[in-house]
């Protein structure tokens, strides 16, 4: 049986839920969020601090990034210039160069923009960041990610922020299949079940952020998920049975009365 | 005699000449380690905070990091 730890780019993680840090009410129900998931990595932006009030709370002042590993996004980057600008600043801010490349296309899909992901991970990758790449669900996009030279490949389940489950269960497992370095399904997920299904299909970890910060309770729906993403990964370990048109009793019929 | 420098797109005056990065953190009360700082378009590490002086027209970013997805 593998060894039931996460690897990425050579460090191990024991929760195979990724968790977001945007939409939640307030940095205190994110952090009571993180908890309660179990999560050891958390998704973040970079953004422009607000001069006239240095006093704001800050985001490191309630999830701590010697605890928790921060992963910095380039959520707002339309070019490589600006995601390799963007994650320079965050690796001098944080001092780590593990990080998640996003290069969006149409805000009304949110649909990675492959072309530009492409040059931008290259020039991540010779400016010497680790990169998790944010993809469409193409195994063939995802295959030449990974031989550029990317630590993780990250398919969207269905549009960010949709919540509508994984919509193409064919291209993950195409990808989980051909790929050497951790799948993690980025986005799409709305609730547990559709966590287990991602894990069900062997991929490696899962990010999640709004379906637990527009949860109803989002300190619930985050422990909801952690189970949801055990239960999926030890399903997929311990193989299911065979699906068949008939029914097969459970019962012996031998010995009946 | 005093600078102006351009600050997240906003245009601040009345910058004491000879102030360096860190003084001028000091001076917006920003706290240092939860940052990072980019002028002209090159990083400002924060080894060099001191030892940079801010000069009439720079154009400073300074980022930190907030909720995300």
């Amino acid at each position: 049986m593998p060894k039931n730890v996460l690897k990425i780019a050579g460090q191990e993680f024991s929760s195979r839920l990724i968790i977001g840090t945007g939409k939640y009410k307030d940095y205190a129900q994110n952090a009571a969020a993180l908890a309660a998931s179990g999560a050891e990595i958390v998704t973040v932006a970079v953004r422009r601090v607000n001069i006239s009030s240095p006093n704001e709370p800050m985001l490191v002042d309630f999830i701590d990034p010697k605890k928790t590993t921060y992963l910095p996004n380039t959520a707002g980057c339309f070019t490589g210039e600006d995601a390799v600008r963007t994650l320079r600043l965050a690796r001098e801010a944080g001092g780590w160069d593990l990080v998640k490349l996003e290069v969006l296309s149409d805000p009304k899909h949110l649909y990675p923009d492959m072309e530009e992901t492409m040059r931008a991970a290259k020039m991540l990758i010779d400016d010497g960041f680790k990169v998790m790449v944010y993809t469409s669900d193409d195994p063939v996009f995802a295959r030449k990610l990974e031989d550029m030279g990317c630590v993780a490949i990250m398919p969207l389940g269905a549009p960010i922020g949709s919540g509508l489950g994984i919509q193409n269960k064919v291209n993950i497992c195409l990808i989980v299949e051909q790929s050497s370095v951790p799948v993690i399904v980025d986005a799409g997920v709305g609730t547990a079940s559709e966590a287990t299904v991602a894990m069900e299909l062997g991929v490696d970890a899962v990010i999640i952020n709004t379906a637990i910060a527009e949860a109803k309770d989002p300190v619930r729906m985050a422990k909801a998920m952690k189970h949801a993403i055990i239960a999926g990964r030890e399903a997929y370990l311990a193989g299911r049975m065979p699906r068949k048109r008939y029914a097969d009793p459970s019962s012996p019929l031998a010995g009946l009365i | 005699m005093s600078l102006t420098i351009l600050i997240n797109g906003e245009i601040h005056a009345g910058i004491p000449v000879g102030i360096s990065v860190g003084g001028l953190l000091s001076h917006l009360k920003l706290p240092s380690t939860k940052i990072a700082v980019e002028r002209n378009q090159a990083i400002v590490s924060k080894s060099a905070y001191e030892t940079t002086n801010i000069e009439h027209g720079d154009i400073f970013e300074i980022i930190h990091f907030i909720g995300g997805g």
